[in-house]
């Protein structure tokens, strides 16, 4: 087993103490660890799932658009940042492991440690109140 | 591998009758084997291990895990510095912005001291690394950026099948979910994973602690159960509180330790132990 970089480390524990939902990746998309607030927000729990692949995590819950069409890959907020390795901000629509059709709005940004070192992103994420 | 120890004090030397078992001197290791000289952090120790220097040594690589004063004051009095014929190489960790040449000429320079880097017979040869994994002669050194305020590393060094760590400044809890549960995610594992010899921050009691939580340093019962985790052969308690005297570190090390069953040694770092690692 090896040990994680102290720039992730440090970002779950600071992801582990926040309300809001909070979702960290490694640089290639793993889900590293997602807290309680994603839980609730997933319908999934860290503690039953662990990390998950990329394509494991992303067949949990479907993102679409307002007409519930599926969006490709490349209009999500955190697959922009893993790709381009800079901050990326929108709202879309899941339907979640419960089955419930929710409006979520991300920003996720990458997580570089110093110097230069690219080691993946964090994702923060609401529900969207639909008025 | 041979590792010496020139100072294990914490934060500010302290030189006092009270404290001449454990030491006075700040953060100072010195590791050899064959001709190769390293020496782990450039506190107040490392001006005695300059005066020691034996002749045949003609190449000096200094270490810093981090730029703290008590890891670096003692490096403008380190004789070989002033020697031109011995060739002294500074590791020290990279951050985003100031290089590590830049970082050293503020203690090289007034109103902190008076000489300037650029002044010294031989201007050292500067080197940053962050997570790197380099040779040193026969010592393999692994160095990986660890818990405590600022760019601060630790180092794992190996040689032949012996494995020494070395994090002098180390706050375990601050930057280990679940610690001591989950190995994987606790900094520091990486380094001191299976080592025949750590040297760990430990400058406080769990009573302490509570009230400097993110100051950068590990209670001595954190640290015990970073040991055990980490399965170390011996654990070696660094960065004694400088207020704390030798019959305090003794008192503390038994009440920690006493009646407890443990399958690794641990004692207290002491200034002039050397450990034979082969």
């Amino acid at each position: 087993m090896s040990g994680q970089p102290l720039e992730l480390i440090l970002a779950r524990q600071f992801a582990d103490s926040m309300g809001m939902a909070v979702f960290i990746v490694d640089p290639i998309g793993n889900l590293l660890f997602y807290n309680e607030g994603a839980e609730s927000i997933l319908g999934i729990r860290f503690a039953e799932t662990g990390s998950m692949a990329v394509e494991d995590w992303a067949s949990v819950f479907t993102p679409t658009d307002e007409h519930e069409n599926p969006l490709p890959p490349d209009g999500l907020p955190l697959v922009q940042t893993l790709s381009t390795h800079k901050p990326a901000h929108g709202s879309f629509y899941i339907f979640n492991n419960k089955g419930e059709k929710l409006l979520i709005t991300v920003t996720s940004f990458p997580i570089e440690g110093r110097p230069n070192r690219y080691l993946g992103a964090m994702a923060l994420f609401w529900k969207t109140v639909v008025t | 591998m041979k590792v010496q120890v020139w100072g294990c004090r914490g934060s500010l030397p302290s030189p006092s009758p009270e404290k001449d078992i454990f030491g006075g001197n700040t953060s100072c290791v010195q590791v050899t084997h064959k001709d190769i000289c390293i020496i782990l952090d450039g506190g107040s120790g490392i001006q005695r291990l300059g005066e020691h220097l034996g002749n045949e040594i003609k190449e000096v690589h200094i270490l810093l895990t981090h730029l703290h004063i008590d890891h670096t004051m003692g490096l403008g009095f380190f004789l070989p510095l002033y020697n031109p014929s011995i060739k002294v190489h500074i590791w020290g960790p990279a951050t985003s912005d100031e290089t590590l040449l830049k970082r050293l000429r503020r203690y090289f320079s007034p109103p902190l001291f008076p000489v300037r880097l650029n002044e010294l017979p031989t201007h050292p040869i500067i080197h940053e690394i962050d997570e790197s994994e380099f040779m040193i002669g026969d010592v393999k050194i692994c160095s990986s950026y660890i818990c405590h305020p600022g760019p601060t590393l630790g180092f794992r060094l190996t040689c032949g099948n012996s494995v020494f760590a070395y994090m002098p400044d180390h706050e375990i809890p601050l930057a280990s979910p679940d610690f001591p549960n989950n190995p994987e995610w606790t900094s520091g594992y990486n380094l001191a994973k299976d080592a025949d010899l750590l040297f760990h921050d430990a400058q406080y009691r769990p009573e302490d602690y509570k009230s400097r939580i993110g100051w950068g340093h590990s209670s001595i019962v954190d640290t015990i159960a970073f040991a055990k985790m980490c399965g170390v052969k011996k654990l070696s308690l660094f960065h004694h509180d400088p207020g704390h005297t030798d019959k305090q570190l003794v008192e503390m090390l038994d009440e920690f330790t006493n009646e407890k069953h443990f399958d690794f040694d641990i004692e207290m770092c002491a200034e002039e132990n050397i450990y034979d690692l082969s």
